[in-house]
């Protein structure tokens, strides 16, 4: 009986993780093997050693978009996690009417990066500077897409409007856990508005903030989409992402050997950060 | 008292507030009916001209777009990878996420297997699309077929990690009366533990349907040189056929949301309580 138990355990787990090594992890060594290679995506390759790894750190479009990827990571959370704060406040106080408005507020998330991509990308190109011209405003009166110095913005807004509902739903959870008489408590030694939320609710929140950091930057490090629907990169190479520098220039830019080493270094930063996050989150959480 | 005038207060500006932020979601949506239902000479450049509502609501839009996007043949790829891989996910990951969390604590073995594939979650996509490219070419998967194994392999360490975690909950006594019955694991496992995990299943489809619903990457990926497109991918491919008649290109977009906006509006409360539990678990 219990050898009939443990080989059907057997039997459920080698093959399906056989297929999970099969696409999971020989593709990951399959890339990384290519990272040391010239292959060009087709035909013969050779061996080149590191120097894949050493041009990847004098490339300047390499350096380029880790350092869009980055800011729009770090400004997106920030913009996110404040305005879904707000929002998960506001959605969680005694108004009419609550469940149409989270639905409501939740709509952004369900619809494609893509499409939502393509329909601010008219916004930002027509309509925008359209309403600047109306009111005035010269530095908007052309489109903030065609400014290697403003299109990241762009990008950004389209990145938090979706990601904020996802954020607010998690905060309004977070909210849920807080019993009522930590604010009665809290009422009666003067702690609310601002003091309350700073030292009785943020607290008891903070797991929520945790997984909602780690959402966030994970995702918006990936950042793909809105990428190829708003500014395919450009202008003047401003707003290419590292998944979008990946794609354009190994699948069809003849760099898979190049390509494949930023991908392992792009691996192996993602891994660095979650880990990294995990262990600030397990400790903030330990305190309380 | 004087503490419940306040809140009264409070939330009536709270109220007006959420009423104001509701136009930041409502105005890209309004945008997008009304140029779809536009012909291109009412477009004039003024904002009043985009902006007010078309002067007939003619369907000539979605009907050209249906035909320049092939609509109805990239729904049904849609539909098809769609659910399958929530099908497919469900039984298979229900399946793998039972014997790894009835195991783990007490193998070495078991517990290898779920930190290893738990782990996959840390693997961006971007590493494995070009050998995975390479891969599905050589083993002739570059279709639909191939997209939902590589999805079915990608969601699972998430999904594997919800239903181990779910298990917990279940009493393992359950198991040993059926087993003192004399009923194998297996058909222990589909007759009493699958059924029971009905609010992880719910779960795990809404999270991987709106996953796989509007992924770009994959299909792009993949199925590029097949010739087939799911709704997203045409928009994608199709979009410099669109030109500058962006009263048809908004007629696809909005087709290409309609159907996810049916299944939000049927099933809500689902949808919400499915995407919570899968981030907060």
């Amino acid at each position: 009986m219990k050898n009939d138990r443990q080989r059907t355990f057997l039997l459920i787990t080698i093959p399906i993780l056989a297929l999970f090594v099969c696409f999971n992890t020989i593709p990951l060594i399959r890339g990384v093997i290519y990272s040391f290679t010239n292959f060009k995506g087709f035909g013969k390759y050779d061996w080149v050693g590191l120097r894949n790894y050493v041009d990847l750190f004098s490339d300047a479009r390499v350096g380029k978009s880790y350092l869009f990827t980055v800011k729009l990571a770090v400004v997106t959370t920030i913009v996110v996690n404040v305005l879904s704060m707000i929002l998960a406040l506001g959605l969680n106080s005694k108004i009419r009417a609550k469940g149409f408005f989270r639905g409501a507020y939740f709509l952004p998330n369900i619809l494609g990066s893509l499409v939502v991509g393509y329909i601010f990308n008219y916004f930002f190109t027509y309509i925008l500077p359209a309403v600047a011209d109306m009111a005035g405003i010269t530095s908007l009166s052309t489109s903030i897409l065609s400014s290697p110095s403003k299109a990241w913005i762009g990008v950004m807004i389209v990145c938090a409007w979706q990601a904020v509902a996802m954020n607010t739903i998690i905060y309004i959870s977070g909210l849920q856990t807080v019993p009522e008489d930590v604010y009665e408590a809290g009422g009666l030694d003067g702690a609310t508005g601002w003091k309350q939320f700073r030292y009785l609710t943020f607290p008891l929140i903070i797991p929520f903030f945790s997984i909602n950091m780690v959402l966030c930057v994970k995702n918006f490090l990936m950042v793909f989409d809105q990428i190829v629907a708003l500014t395919k990169g450009g202008p003047a190479q401003s707003t290419e992402s590292i998944s979008y520098l990946i794609y354009n220039n190994g699948m069809s830019g003849g760099q898979f050997g190049f390509q494949s080493a930023n991908a392992v270094v792009f691996f192996i930063v993602i891994v660095i950060i979650s880990v990294a996050q995990m262990k600030f989150s397990g400790s903030k959480e330990e305190q309380l | 008292m004087k503490h419940t005038s306040t809140v009264g207060k409070s939330n009536r500006v709270a109220l007006v507030l959420l009423i104001l932020g509701l136009s930041t979601i409502a105005f890209p949506l309004y945008l997008t009916i009304v140029i779809a239902f536009k012909q291109p000479s009412e477009m004039t450049n003024s904002i009043s001209g985009i902006l007010s509502l078309p002067k007939t609501w003619s369907l000539n839009n979605f009907r050209e777009a249906m035909i320049v996007t092939d609509f109805w043949h990239s729904l049904r790829n849609s539909l098809l990878i769609s659910v399958l891989t929530v099908g497919i996910s469900i039984l298979i990951h229900s399946l793998m996420g039972y014997a790894l969390g009835r195991n783990k604590a007490h193998s070495k073995f078991y517990s290898f297997v779920y930190l290893f594939i738990v782990s996959g979650m840390f693997v961006p996509f971007a590493i494995l699309m070009m050998p995975l490219a390479k891969q599905t070419a050589e083993l002739g998967l570059a279709n639909w077929v191939g997209v939902i194994i590589l999805y079915i392999v990608f969601y699972m360490p998430m999904n594997i990690m919800l239903y181990s975690g779910y298990l917990v909950n279940i009493p393992i006594a359950l198991e040993e009366a059926a087993r003192v019955d004399g009923a194998s694991t297996w058909m222990t496992y589909w007759k009493i533990i699958f059924p029971i995990m009905g609010p992880m299943h719910a779960t795990v489809a809404v999270i991987t349907a709106l996953a796989v619903w509007n992924d770009v990457m994959t299909p792009l990926i993949i199925m590029a040189g097949s010739g087939e497109n799911t709704l997203p991918l045409a928009q994608l491919n199709f979009q410099s056929q669109f030109g500058t008649n962006y009263n048809l290109a908004f007629a696809s977009y909005l087709l290409s949301l309609i159907p996810i906006l049916i299944f939000y509006v049927i099933c809500q409360k689902q949808i919400l309580n499915g995407v919570t539990n899968g981030a907060v678990k």
